[in-house]
């Protein structure tokens, strides 16, 4: 369990470095998955290292929002008379965001045959 | 009674308190949603949030207080991220036959998110800051509040638009893509995950692997795809 702790925290911090030094616009933590990823998939023993500690954390992922939520708690003030703008903003673009990826994900799936298994 | 009160000032000088409060919320959230019957509006991050919120109020404790406790679980978010190699990895194959769902998937997203999102507040005359604050709302929050502070928006605003893009994503996704008749798990994981990044994640693996496999390359693609698109955006709406 240690081992693959630090294996997450080492991947974690080479993809800081790498997203700082080359001014990458993406976050250390997703450089850090890439780079887990080519690594399990070079090695099947750090694969079923990483296996039970991934699963647990991944099974309580909500958890981890939680502190952040609560941050936006405090600020929810601050939106004042734009409240109900964002409000709509936020709701619309959402619903219509998810409605777009995946009837464009389906959509072209069922075109290029690209269907699961 | 005084001692319950100093005892009291003594625990909450540090971070005890509140990681076990931050712990409690999340299994009483937990079992709310269980105990619903998985209805996705008792989020177990919607419930925990309020009664974090609640508590601090009686409490009259400020955030920076709280954050001394929750930063153990807020830190996880980091190594949980790459954690996501994991199911990704897992799902390899199918990724691989469905690429181009994939890459038009995260253009009609994207696109949508910030198009949709700023055109709805510009009719209700929302000022740039604010606007610029919601165009890169998708992404999950590091990505989005680098953004957001590139384009003249707001880094605290941009935190609150994000928390919430991901929270609304979280409840709405199953109903709203039940009544679509999408029963694709990859198309339905990729969709929320694009949409809402890491809360729509999280919710994702709540109902399926696959799923949630899909949710979490969605929001690592909507990373790099609203860093492009979000500043290129935003001018049409100036």
């Amino acid at each position: 369990m240690v081992h693959a702790f630090l294996a997450l925290l080492i991947c974690q911090l080479a993809g800081e470095a790498l997203t700082r030094a080359a001014g990458l616009p993406v976050p250390g933590p997703v450089a850090g998955m890439l780079l887990m990823l080519a690594l399990i998939r070079l090695s099947a023993r750090m694969r079923d290292l990483l296996r039970p500690v991934a699963e647990t954390i991944l099974a309580h992922l909500s958890l981890l929002f939680v502190p952040a939520g609560v941050g936006v708690m405090g600020h929810m003030t601050t939106l004042g008379s734009q409240t109900m703008a964002i409000a709509a903003a936020i709701v619309g673009s959402t619903v219509l965001a998810i409605a777009a990826g995946a009837l464009t994900f389906v959509l072209v799936a069922r075109l290029t045959g690209s269907g699961d298994d | 009674m005084t001692s319950l009160a100093d005892f009291w000032s003594y625990l909450s000088e540090g971070p005890l308190v509140w990681l076990t409060a931050t712990l409690l919320a999340y299994a009483i959230g937990d079992a709310c949603f269980r105990g619903s019957g998985r209805v996705p509006l008792v989020n177990p991050v919607l419930v925990a949030v309020a009664l974090l919120a609640g508590l601090l109020f009686v409490t009259r404790t400020d955030y920076p207080t709280y954050f001394e406790g929750a930063k153990f679980v807020h830190f996880l978010l980091g190594p949980a991220t790459v954690a996501l190699a994991l199911p990704l990895y897992d799902n390899l194959g199918r990724l691989r036959r469905a690429l181009l769902p994939v890459l038009a998937a995260l253009l009609a997203g994207s696109l949508t998110a910030a198009l949709s999102a700023l055109a709805i507040a510009r009719a209700f005359g929302v000022g740039d800051t604010l606007l610029a604050s919601l165009a890169p709302k998708s992404a999950t929050a590091p990505v989005a509040i680098g953004i957001a502070e590139r384009i003249g928006g707001s880094p605290t605003l941009t935190a609150v638009l994000v928390i919430l893009t991901g929270i609304t994503g979280a409840v709405v996704a199953t109903p709203l893509l039940n009544l679509l008749r999408i029963r694709d798990w990859r198309a339905r994981g990729f969709a929320l995950g694009v949409a809402s990044h890491g809360i729509g994640t999280a919710r994702a693996f709540q109902v399926n692997r696959t799923a949630g496999a899909f949710a979490g390359l969605g929001m690592a693609m909507n990373a790099l795809a609203t860093a492009i698109l979000a500043p290129a955006i935003l001018p049409l709406f100036l």
